[in-house]
């Protein structure tokens, strides 16, 4: 392996520049079974989620049936507003997003942030070390905290409340923090020595100079930290006991309990998978409009200096 | 800012960045190092939450080593499960990028449906699994005995619920995926046309140049996989519950019910604290073997 050569690091249009040849058979070949392999992946991948929406549309009829039906006829479009209202799924809905998931991504991204600042823009003693022990830290089993943690919050009366799951986000999370640092790398010195020349605070560079020019990395992590807490199920299980207080995650599983009790009642899967659909209805429409941002955002953590 | 003025830069400079970062150092001490500290000392008491801790030494060990007949059996699955999804995990992670990086139409499509599952909430991935999988009325099943094929027990068979459970978390490895197609696509463009003029065929330059200059970040998602794999909770908590007769009993799943169904505090701190000194010792080695599989071309 010549290590020379990677140095060089040409990354040009992929060998167009170089002459065309006509195609081979054996060209032919390789890209038809490329796409088949490709045509057949994409195909196992949305199946899953295919099913779902039509079995949401369908009545126990048509679930329990062989061969099965692809295209549910009637669709029973009742089946959202029914599964929906089977249970206070508007209330688990607000939960999730008003006492966990927004202010989780407010709290976690603003101190990842001033975080990641003092681990980039800061020339200090120790700052590297202590980064390292940082990225270490996500080493630590989320179980060896989650007894201590339980006992404390136990103690502060906490349980039954989101404070367990928002408060430590209040500290940062590394791997947030390691992403705003990456990026915050990225921006040229002289734009914060220009500032500290005209007298500015190091907070105010921050706020007024790096944040806004972050805001591709900010939107990631927002993201990122939204679908988190949106898709947690571990946290609230552990901290959340009260119904009222219940996230969807918690809904969905205790819909499943009330079919698994009692298997008499109907539509037990039609409801699921419509209840399933549109609790991940949000995330499609946030990745259909995020995508890019999403992709390029987690290539960031790829291990780049 | 006068501080500037009566303080040297270099002492100034120490302080501002310890406050930035002090927002993290707190809490590392007060949600990493006090939980450790802690859960090593409860790990030798027996404690309910009803009644204070009581030191009884070694007892939580050695009744997991000794008399816990569930334990030696969460040690197999676990170590089934997390030797065979991680590395399965990032071989089709990889293999899908490498497929995304040849020259194809609609890759942005292909790529977005691929790392689709990486995001979707778990109890959704669960319930649909489940509902796929299902022996009697499964989409699955249905299709084979279609065919003509006999029914598989994916998740009712205790051979079948782990393999199941892994081929459910291979489906949602998109972000090891799109992490591998970033670093494919920032593999220089000349050493293939230096190896294309040395006569090397696809295969050649998969094998010699693809694979080397990637394995950094097979590292990296390797041990992302292996830690991922140890803890693993949510996924077979919600898919198999442990079942069928322990089969998917996972070291997550028996700790969370040591802690929370039995209220054994000081048995699952035992457990977590062995769980975290597996975890490092198990990075430790990949780190040390990394050395010599591990290819850092001419990034410095």
């Amino acid at each position: 392996m010549n290590a020379q050569l990677s140095t060089s690091h040409s990354v040009g249009k992929p060998a167009d520049s170089k002459k065309r040849r006509p195609f081979s058979i054996a060209e032919w070949v390789a890209g038809i079974v490329k796409y088949a392999v490709l045509i057949l992946l994409a195909v196992t991948f949305v199946m899953p989620f295919y099913w779902m929406v039509s079995s949401a549309l369908k009545n126990d009829a048509q679930v329990y049936v062989a061969p099965p039906i692809w295209f549910p006829s009637p669709a029973f479009w009742n089946n959202f507003p029914d599964a929906w209202n089977s249970q206070p799924f508007t209330q688990y809905m607000m939960n999730t997003l008003f006492l966990y998931a927004v202010p989780y991504t407010i709290v976690t991204v603003l101190s990842s942030a001033i975080v990641a600042y003092g681990f980039s823009r800061i020339q200090w003693k120790w700052r590297d070390t202590l980064f390292y022990l940082c990225l270490a830290t996500m080493m630590v089993p989320f179980q060896v905290q989650m007894v201590p943690l339980f006992m404390i919050f136990k103690k502060l009366h906490w349980i039954n409340s989101f404070l367990p799951l928002i408060i430590p986000a209040c500290f940062g999370s590394p791997y947030f923090i390691f992403m705003l640092r990456q990026f915050f790398r990225t921006i040229p010195a002289e734009l914060s020595d220009a500032a500290r020349i005209d007298g500015a605070s190091e907070f105010d560079i921050l706020w007024r100079i790096m944040l806004p020019l972050s805001r591709p990395a900010l939107t990631v992590v927002s993201l990122l930290a939204f679908i988190g807490a949106w898709n947690d199920y571990l946290g609230p299980l552990i901290y959340v006991h009260d119904q009222s207080k219940f996230v969807l995650a918690l809904g969905v599983e205790s819909l499943r309990r009330t079919f698994t009790f009692n298997s008499t009642i109907a539509n037990a899967y039609p409801y699921l998978m419509a209840v399933s659909t549109l609790v991940v209805l949000p995330i499609i429409i946030i990745f259909f409009f995020g995508q890019r941002v999403f992709i390029e955002g987690i290539s960031m953590t790829g291990l780049k200096e | 800012m006068n501080r500037s003025f009566t303080k040297p830069r270099s002492q100034r400079d120490l302080l501002l960045g310890l406050l930035f970062v002090s927002p993290w150092l707190i809490g590392f001490l007060l949600w990493t190092v006090y939980p450790l500290i802690s859960s090593f000392y409860y790990s030798f008491t027996r404690y309910d939450l009803l009644r204070p801790a009581w030191w009884i030494g070694f007892g939580n060990y050695i009744e997991l080593f000794t008399e816990d007949a569930t334990f030696p059996k969460v040690i197999g699955n676990t170590l089934y499960y997390v030797l065979l999804s991680a590395p399965m995990g990032v071989i089709s992670a990889f293999l899908m990028a490498a497929l995304l990086n040849t020259k194809i139409m609609a890759r942005p499509f292909f790529r977005a449906i691929f790392f689709f599952p990486a995001i979707v909430p778990t109890i959704v991935v669960a319930m649909v699994w489940q509902f796929l999988l299902n022996t009697q009325f499964g989409l699955i099943n249905s299709l084979m005995q279609g065919l003509g094929l006999p029914v598989i027990p994916f998740l009712s068979s205790p051979a079948l619920a782990k393999p199941s459970l892994i081929m459910i978390y291979m489906w949602a490895q998109g972000n090891a995926m799109v992490i591998f197609l970033a670093t494919l696509q920032d593999v220089p463009r000349a050493l293939y046309e230096a190896a294309e003029l040395d006569g090397a065929n696809a295969f050649h330059k998969f094998w010699h140049i693809t694979i080397p200059m990637c394995t950094p970040v097979i590292l990296f998602n390797l041990i992302m996989g292996f830690i991922e794999g140890f803890q693993s909770f949510t996924l077979p908590w919600l898919v198999t519950g442990g079942g069928p007769s322990n089969s998917t009993e996972l070291y997550g799943l028996y700790l969370y019910r040591n802690a929370f169904e039995f209220l054994r505090m000081g048995k699952a701190s035992a457990l977590a604290w062995m769980l975290f000194i597996v975890i490092v010792t198990f990075t430790f080695i990949l780190f040390r073997t990394s050395a010599r599989w591990v290819y850092y071309g001419g990034e410095k």
